[in-house]
């Protein structure tokens, strides 16, 4: 087996039509209140997409449709054309290769930098392995890659608690990156972070573009601004508006969303 | 697999860790054999029964350690897989006892003051050792794993789950106090006399018991290090920090709360099966709510997450309690009540916490 990790499931998504994720007619309430109403929303495979909006507007519900976390109460979530995720698990979504950010940093605080990175390494996750098999060369030549990426190589031995909250979005970043998913799903990434580590983190996620597909959720305009080639405007559960940041930003319906906000 | 075992601990670790085995297994029988009766240095004969008991007790923190302290799933019912293995046993024993109890009969006493004529079927098989052998290992793991399937599968966590577990004891205590059920109702199972046809009185017997609970003690804390220094129990403790980032890693968290959990009560029954010859009996009063508390408690005033620390815990609260249990029965549960608020409060990392602060502090201490 290729422990690389290489994309196992590659040949298992269909996205023969160009898109990665479909998201159609997604409806979902909390008591009531539609957090998400009547959603559509496309990735193309390999694209960057930026996700804006006020608070409340359903971005991070959206992310936890997508990873199984929230089951909708109507519409359908696809990954390729083939893959039903309403019907996954957490896992097997994650297994079938899509990797998520949270909003709130969620590393291990208690297992050091170098741990965090070993268990979210794409291999077998199972049981026996997991007790009876110990990382090989390669795999710690890739953790060793992952750290020097996320510029966390002189605290590998640390724990994770210890870091700095930029650095534990790093980090968590840098987990993703070792489960080498087809699509990312990146809420906040840089949220109290520096000003050179924003532009760090543009950099990295630019890079990743086309290998990868990549959903990110901001509300750090300049950054997506660096990053953004197609953005979509979430508002009240709906997409509002999308198209290049410019007309975007231009856009009536947008202005009004956020100087009422 | 070798070499990593033998990583688990350094040399200085390993060599601590023979030394106590030593000291359980060889010393402390040759001071009774060879110590002179007067001498202080005499254990006598009643002793390792004692010994025996805490390190049944200090089997089942280990097992709640891997449960609790590892992956954060607090169990306040242990006492049952404890118990389940313990009347298995139990009802070798009495299957053992033969035509030599009261009544003279093929059937346990208390079949006959129930005015039973014929065995029923669940006590089947019980003659045998072997057979009560496998029951021991599968029963427990077995009740714990189907218990665990549905809690964990309908996502039970927290305290929900411990509430679930004390409400588990509870109803098993009830079903085993009725007479009815077969299992010697509120007397339980006792008056022993043979096991594997060595009479239980004799010392030698007592002696071996001991001997052969402390073997296994020693393996089981072996295997559970292997467990929790393996990316499995890495796995553990991050399900216990962060399920939902676990899950997203693409691991079924479920398989492995399912794994420990069930190998947790493993450990239990095998706990029960080596302590029910030692102490000479087994009723549903092991089943009480407040017994799996305890057993908790054991583990948090040890220290959770250590495995030593909850090797240390059973010890310390089981020495007290034998102590209160001669000066002042009634103010036991008081006691144990102050202490685990103490320890809660203000050493939520157990006396083996407090150990390892001051180890560093010293460290600190000679470096600065
Ligand atoms: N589990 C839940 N129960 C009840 N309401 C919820 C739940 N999760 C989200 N909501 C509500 O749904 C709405 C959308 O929340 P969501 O977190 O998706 O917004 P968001 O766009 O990510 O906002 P932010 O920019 O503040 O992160 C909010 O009004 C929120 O209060
Ligand atoms: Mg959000």
């Amino acid at each position: 087996m290729d422990s690389s990790g290489a994309h196992v499931k590659d040949d298992l998504i269909d996205t023969r039509h160009g898109c990665i994720l479909y998201i159609e007619e997604v409806t979902v309430s909390f008591d009531g209140f539609k957090a998400l109403n009547d959603l559509n929303l496309f990735v193309d495979d390999g694209e960057l997409l930026c996700i804006i909006g006020p608070n409340g507007a359903g971005k991070t519900t959206m992310m936890d449709v997508v990873t199984g976390k929230t089951r909708p109460d109507e519409g359908t979530v696809f990954f390729g054309q083939n893959l039903d995720l309403t019907q996954m698990t957490e896992f097997e979504i994650s297994h079938a290769g899509i990797g998520r950010k949270f909003q709130k940093p969620t590393v291990f605080l208690n297992h050091t930098v170098f741990e965090n990175l070993e268990l979210a390494l794409h291999t077998n996750k199972g049981i026996w392995q997991s007790l009876t098999k110990t990382l090989n060369g390669k795999q710690r030549e890739i953790i060793e890659e992952g750290l020097e990426t996320i510029g966390l190589k002189n605290q590998k031995n640390l724990r994770a608690g210890l870091l700095s909250h930029g650095q534990k979005q790093w980090l968590e970043i840098g987990m993703l990156l070792a489960q080498d998913p087809r699509l990312l799903l990146i809420d906040e990434p840089v949220a109290g972070m520096t000003h050179q580590e924003t532009e760090h983190t543009a950099e990295l996620l630019k890079s990743l573009a086309g290998k990868h597909s990549v959903v990110v959720v901001e509300h750090e305009m300049d950054f997506i601004r660096s990053i953004a080639n197609r953005v979509l405007v979430l508002h009240e559960g709906h997409v509002l508006a999308e198209g290049k940041m410019e007309e975007v930003q231009n856009n009536p319906k947008v202005i009004e969303v956020y100087l009422g906000s | 697999m070798i070499k990593q075992i033998i990583k688990l601990h350094s040399l200085k670790g390993w060599l601590f860790t023979f030394s106590l085995l030593g000291i359980a297994i060889i010393l402390l029988p040759l001071l009774n054999i060879f110590a002179p009766e007067n001498s202080f240095l005499h254990i006598p004969d009643y002793m390792f029964s004692l010994f025996g008991k805490y390190l049944c007790y200090a089997l089942v923190a280990l097992a709640i350690d891997l449960i609790w302290g590892y992956t954060g799933v607090l169990s306040l019912g242990h006492g049952v897989f404890f118990s389940l293995g313990g009347y298995a046993m139990g009802m070798y024993l009495m299957r053992s006892i033969g035509k030599e109890g009261v009544y003279k009969s093929e059937l346990p006493d208390f079949m006959i003051f129930l005015d039973w004529k014929e065995l029923p079927w669940y006590w089947w098989g019980f003659d045998s050792f072997i057979f009560t052998f496998f029951v021991i290992l599968i029963m427990p793991g077995l009740f714990a794993f189907i218990f665990g399937y549905f809690a964990f599968k309908s996502r039970i966590k927290g305290v929900y789950f411990a509430i679930i577990t004390q409400a588990m004891t509870y109803a098993l205590m009830l079903l085993f106090f009725r007479n009815n059920t077969g299992f010697g109702g509120n007397n339980g199972l006792t008056d022993f006399k043979k096991i594997l046809g060595y009479s239980l009185q004799e010392p030698s017997t007592k002696m071996s018991l001991y001997i052969l609970t402390a073997i296994v003690l020693f393996i089981f804390y072996v295997v559970a290090r292997f467990v929790v220094q393996s990316k499995f129990g890495r796995v553990l403790t991050a399900i216990r920090d962060s399920e939902n980032r676990v899950m997203f890693s693409g691991y079924n968290t479920l398989n492995y709360k399912l794994a420990i959990w069930t190998i947790s009560a493993f450990i239990c029954g095998i706990a029960g099966a080596l302590y029910v010859p030692q102490v000479g009996i087994v009723n549903p009063s092991e089943m009480q709510p407040s017994n799996s508390i305890e057993m908790a408690i054991w583990v948090a005033v040890g220290g959770r997450g250590t495995l030593s620390g909850a090797l240390v815990g059973a010890g310390l609260v089981n020495g007290a309690k034998s102590w209160f249990t001669v000066a002042a029965p009634d103010y036991w549960l008081y006691f144990l009540g102050i202490l685990f608020i103490v320890v809660t409060l203000f050493f939520p990392k157990g006396f083996v916490g407090i150990f390892s602060r001051l180890r560093i502090k010293r460290k600190g201490n000679q470096n600065g």
